[in-house]
């Protein structure tokens, strides 16, 4: 590109810059403009109606700190800076529920403001104009990219701290009396965590001697193909292990579901809620529950 | 390897020791058919607790094991199935459906008892 643009005549003079010197050039604009162009960009945040969980004070306040952040970076060409503020960044303004286009928008929203200022100041000499957005635009572009990736990291490791969450929360595999374990599941089910649950419940029975199982889905909100056959899986992996499984608390959501998507159930033994499926499983398993006054009476029998 | 064939009161038990081939498995299919006629037994119980993966060939042979001795007039059961192989087998879609199934010997006897029972008089007891 340089030997050409040093062909032409008109613009000799600016071809012996080199692309640091138009960047200083740039940048020295950028911070001689600072609170006008910073004004100009918080302004546009507005009227774009970005960052609306925030106050009018914050976003000028990180508009203050991004434009620095994103001078310095034009200037020094690293992005490490850059990098670990936008995931400061990030880590402040995801709990507020800011959405990752929000924060694309604004760094696209400053990098326009910023390109009109140089339109505006070099608009009588469009060779050098030229060159200086050559200068700006590749770095401008690494900017955005460095922001969002940096976002989109940040949340993806909130996502991932909330599934580690959920996991340690996982389900227990309880005994309530000799050979009947309970299985209460609480929350949505992933593949991931289905797996899980089967594996422990299949521990589970194995250490425990189980005879029944009942596995109560009262938490379970909802409930797709997926997690129905699941659930199927499980209910088969437990009988080759010679154990029967009761499944408690469908709700009347569900089961229009389930019979909807066309899951086959039959397989499967339910019980209304709970403490009918215990009753069931004890009903199984040869105990009977009687009140303690009947005791001597119902030993005759 | 072949899979040793015990003789308990009216049970037959048929311990697998070791991964089988084929092979074996056939021939512990085609052993069992012929000795619960021979032995009068009233029902098989079959141990895989060594078994530590059961591929569709095991797990179909044991379906037809199942099977056959029923026809036979005695009742399979199938115990000592571990966690993981049956995780594995129920992903895969290998069902062994029909078939009986135990958490280990003394359940498969217990099992047996109930519904293959010494005495068919027993049976119809419990049913009352």
């Amino acid at each position: 590109m340089d030997p050409e643009t040093r062909t032409l005549p008109g613009t000799a003079h600016h071809a012996m810059q080199s692309t640091a010197e138009l960047l200083r050039q740039l940048v020295s604009h950028l911070r001689q403009n600072r609170t006008q162009l910073r004004e100009e960009w918080a302004r546009r945040i507005t009227e774009a109606r970005l960052l609306t969980a925030m106050t009018k004070e914050e976003v000028f306040a990180e508009a203050t700190s991004v434009y620095d952040n994103y001078v310095e970076a034009l200037e020094t060409g690293t992005f490490e800076a850059l990098q670990a503020y936008a995931r400061g960044l990030s880590e402040r303004i995801i709990p507020r529920g800011v959405e990752t286009d929000e924060v694309i928008g604004i760094v696209l929203l400053l990098r326009d403001v910023l390109a009109r200022s140089l339109f505006a100041k070099y608009q009588n000499d469009f060779a050098l104009l030229n060159r200086i957005l050559d200068a700006y635009e590749p770095a401008a572009n690494r900017i955005a990219n460095t922001v969002a990736v940096g976002f989109v990291q940040e949340r993806e490791r909130v996502i991932r701290e909330q599934q580690e969450a959920i996991r340690v929360l996982s389900t227990p595999v309880l005994q309530v009396r000799e050979r009947l374990l309970i299985l209460p599941i609480i929350g949505v089910i992933d593949p991931q965590r289905a797996r899980q649950l089967t594996e422990q419940l299949l521990r589970g029975i194995r250490t425990n001697r189980a005879k029944v199982v009942v596995i109560d889905i009262t938490g379970v909100p909802v409930m797709d193909a997926n997690v129905a056959n699941h659930l199927v899986q499980t209910v088969e992996a437990t009988r080759l292990l010679g154990a029967t499984v009761i499944i408690t608390g469908l709700s009347p959501e569900i089961a229009q579901t389930l019979v909807t998507i066309g899951v086959d159930l039959g397989k499967m033994n339910t019980v209304g809620d709970l403490q009918g499926g215990i009753e069931e499983a004890e009903r199984l398993l040869g105990y009977r529950v009687i009140p303690s006054g009947e005791t001597t009476e119902h030993l005759r029998t | 390897m072949e899979v040793p064939i015990l003789k308990q009161g009216h049970y037959l038990i048929a311990s697998i020791q070791s991964a089988l081939s084929d092979n074996d498995l056939v021939q512990l299919r085609d052993s069992l058919v012929e000795q619960v006629g021979r032995q009068r037994s009233r029902g098989v119980i079959v141990d895989v607790t060594a078994l530590d993966v059961m591929d569709s060939f095991a797990t179909r042979t044991i379906r037809d094991i199942t099977y056959m001795i029923r026809l036979r007039g005695a009742e399979t059961v199938i115990v000592g199935i571990q966690p993981d192989v049956a995780f594995t087998m129920v992903q895969l879609g290998l069902k062994l459906e029909g078939v009986p199934t135990a958490l280990d010997l003394e359940e498969g006897i217990a099992f047996l008892n109930k519904s293959a029972g010494p005495a068919g008089k027993d049976k119809n007891a419990r049913g009352k």
